[in-house]
């Protein structure tokens, strides 16, 4: 081969080669110079909170730094009688540094949480320590035993043992209505207790039906939007973005006016005789305030997306599907509709995504059958304080788009979303 | 098999987009079957309005359009049977190109092996077998058009419309087209109407040229009397070069009239002209007035060189003659060459049978 014979030299007798690598090595740290900044910012208010969110949700360290030498002897106990004389020592000796430093309570909080009772053994247990009433020189294991009978119980013992990794799924579990049971097992909580799951339904379902309602809602305006003269296509594209430039709260608020019992929309259909005046149906604080308010707030999210997408279909596309014999359903059918699939698909990723994590709009005007899983992450953020709950429910949410992006890769391809 | 004259016929059709404007005005115009028809104008002329309306996009305001005697005017495009090839081509972008040529067939509700068959056919036609699974943007632009023309034929229509087919194409590729077109036309014998403002284009490809201005046909011949005997000084502008004088006429008889210029007179032919007195437009061909003509001429003027331009084949001279400082030359490249310089003055001479005079301007 010639190339290979032969090498190009620059004049300054470097070879080609090499400094074309040189120059384009420099063009390549330039271009990731311009994006650090983003990257920076990507990763700091992206990635870095949500691995923190993860370490959180999965957390349960705080036990395993209580106990480490209790933990440590119960390696070899097999769980099924009551722990050696061993553990018990070492546990008293993890206890009283825990007494030392005032935090036996938080450990009675965690044990409680594992296994009901906890809280008075262990109280009953620092008194005990508190008034030096245990003798080190005699058998520990039985003067904790006769604290309390719950510490004959081995199950308590069993229960201590399962806290040990500093790892835990039980957040996840519960998520899903279940948990870990004293064999180890996946359970699931008693029927009157799964609430987790109805709300994991009921956002998919949702933010399905949303999607639904806004695709079918869109696509004639997005149509009309493409299809009109500049003039009335720039004030229509005005109406379908003003709820854009309208707070959230204010948008929310007013469908709250609009739906309510003595609302105008209720007002209109009474008088017209839809329905009787002392009958009004109720359209708020339950499904049907949602679907409404959620469908018109996500609306120009699906416009837009197939408005992009229709005002680069020639109109002569269609012409030419009629001109060769299709009927104007065939031509859009089989000419205009598939063209538009890309846009479609983005109109949907994008209101379905939304829809999932929606949290002011279903909180206002939701109501108990109306609220999503979102409220239910908000409600243990702000007011029972389970960060670690939060962020796993947090974390299955993002893990279900996740999925969802992935199902839409595999069905119509990435490449195949036109966002604009 | 006799054919009918009138297979396409539009019967003082009116146009008008707004109520205020007519863009197609009282338009009479007879397409025979098989023939090769080209609406040539100016851009707004009303031409591409007239295909819209045959192919059933927009409605005449007034009048008929009838196909094999049958008036169309309410019949949907789809029940038309007019095949149609548009300015962009419009093939589905979507479908491969043995889909877009089946699309027809599909919606006719033709069998699977017939389809195969026809699809087969019409890209034989076109030379571009074995191209079935390409993607119309795997495709080069004369491809696309080619393919075009072939889904317009593939469902044997008794019309095709062509709007501007090949107005997207470079040079060289619009006339090798331009006779792909014309011998499809020819082989297959399907009636053409065909859209463009390129007059060249016009020349080459058709039967009968309908030259378009105004909402209004001005002239409706064969390319050749276009040519050489069009019968109004807009038809003179538009297809090919012209010289003209503008004159009054002092004297006048059978097929002669003497026309007198600013400064000076000519004999011309009376195209348009009836009488002593009338205002005309003088129009003669550059390739029909001669540099030192060995004949003797009706006509023998001397004229002073303005430019000189070469064109390969052919050689441009402006000469001011008679007044008129644009008055166009073509020598031909011989070998023995005029000394042809700026400033030199030079005897033209040219029958009174090629000065035509027309409305005028």
């Amino acid at each position: 081969m010639s190339s290979e014979t032969k090498q190009i030299l620059t004049t300054d007798g470097i070879p080609l080669e090499i400094s074309l690598k040189k120059a384009e090595r420099k063009n390549k740290i330039k271009a990731f110079l311009l994006v650090a900044p983003l990257l920076l910012f990507l990763i700091i208010t992206y990635i870095f909170p949500i691995g923190e969110m993860f370490t959180r949700s999965i957390d349960d360290k705080m036990i395993t730094n209580m106990l480490p030498k209790t933990f440590k002897s119960m390696e070899t106990w097999d769980g099924k009688e009551l722990p050696s004389e061993e553990v018990f020592t070492s546990f008293l000796s993890d206890f009283k540094i825990l007494v030392e430093k005032k935090e036996h309570g938080k450990l009675a909080q965690r044990l409680n949480k594992e296994k009901n009772g906890f809280n008075t053994i262990t109280k009953k247990l620092f008194r005990q320590v508190k008034r030096n009433k245990i003798d080190e020189t005699q058998s520990i294991k039985e003067q904790i035993m006769k604290v309390h009978k719950r510490w004959r119980n081995v199950e308590y013992w069993q229960a201590i043992k399962r806290t040990a990794p500093p790892y835990t799924s039980a957040k996840y579990l519960k998520a899903m209505d279940m948990y870990l049971n004293e064999d180890n097992k996946i359970t699931q909580v008693s029927e009157d207790r799964r609430i987790h799951r109805i709300l994991w339904l009921r956002t998919v379902e949702v933010a399905f039906f949303v999607t639904v309602f806004c695709f079918l809602m869109g696509y004639p305006i997005a149509h009309l939007l493409a299809t009109l003269p500049m003039k009335y296509s720039n004030l229509l594209m005005i109406c379908v973005l003003l709820p854009f430039w309208t707070s959230l709260l204010v948008r929310t608020a007013s469908w709250m006016i609009l739906l309510q019992q003595q609302g105008v929309v209720n007002d209109f259909f009474v008088l017209i005789g839809l329905v009787s005046d002392d009958n009004r149906p109720e359209m708020m604080y339950n499904k049907v305030g949602t679907y409404v308010a959620m469908t018109q707030i996500l609306l120009p999210f699906m416009v837009l997306p197939l408005y992009s997408v229709m005002k680069t279909i020639s109109p002569s596309l269609m012409r030419a599907g009629k001109s060769l014999g299709g009927t104007p359903f065939v031509a859009f059918w089989k000419v205009y509709f598939p063209l538009t699939i890309p846009g479609i698909g983005a109109g949907c990723l994008l209101v379905f995504i939304l829809a999932i994590g929606y949290y002011i709009t279903p909180a206002l005007v939701g109501g108990a059958s109306g609220t999503l899983i979102s409220n239910q992450i908000a409600y243990h953020m702000k007011t029972t304080l389970d960060w670690s709950f939060a962020s796993a429910m947090g974390l299955m949410l993002l893990g279900g788009v996740l999925v969802i992006y992935w199902l839409y890769n595999k069905l119509v391809g990435v490449d195949n979303i036109k966002l604009g | 098999m006799s054919k009918n004259t009138e297979f396409v016929k539009f019967d003082k059709v009116d146009k008008s987009y707004d109520g205020k404007v007519l863009v197609v005005k009282d338009l009479n115009l007879n397409i025979s079957e098989g023939e090769f028809i080209t609406m040539l104008g100016p851009s707004g002329s009303g031409k591409t309005t007239c295909l819209m309306m045959l192919a059933g996009f927009e409605t005449p305001t007034n009048g008929e359009i009838y196909l094999d005697s049958n008036p169309i005017s309410n019949i949907p495009p789809h029940k038309r049977g007019i095949g149609m090839v548009f300015q962009n081509y419009a093939l589905f972008p979507h479908m491969t190109v043995y889909e877009n040529l089946a699309f027809p067939l599909r919606v006719r509700k033709v069998q699977k092996d017939e389809i195969d068959k026809k699809v087969d056919k019409a890209l034989s036609m076109v030379s571009l077998s074995g191209f079935e699974s390409r993607m119309p943007a795997q495709l080069s632009g004369g491809q696309q058009q080619r393919v075009a023309v072939a889904r317009a034929l593939v469902f044997d229509p008794a019309v095709v419309l062509m709007d501007e087919p090949l107005g997207a194409l470079d040079k060289n590729l619009r006339e090798s087209m331009q006779y792909e077109i014309k011998h499809i036309h020819e082989n297959i014998g399907v009636t053409v109407v065909y859209v463009t403002h390129d007059q060249g284009e016009a020349l080459t490809m058709s039967n009968r040229i309908a030259v378009f201005n105004d909402g209004k046909v001005q002239q409706l011949s064969s390319p050749d009397k276009l040519y050489e005997e069009p019968v109004n000084s807009f038809v003179a502008e538009f297809i090919g070069e012209n010289n003209t004088f503008g004159g009054e006429v002092t004297d006048i008889s059978k097929d002669v009239c003497k026309v007198k210029l600013q400064n000076g007179e000519i004999l011309a032919n009376p195209v348009s002209v009836n009488s002593k007195g009338d205002k005309t437009t003088v129009s003669i061909r550059p390739e029909r007035a001669l540099i030192n003509p060995k004949d003797k001429m009706d006509n023998n003027q001397t004229g002073k060189i303005e430019e000189v331009i070469y064109h390969g084949d052919h050689t441009r001279v402006r000469l001011d003659l008679l007044g008129n400082k644009e008055f166009i030359l073509k020598v031909p490249n011989s070998s023995n060459q005029l000394d042809l310089k700026l400033g030199n003055e030079i005897k033209v001479g040219w029958n009174s049978q090629d000065a035509r005079a027309l409305d005028p301007k």
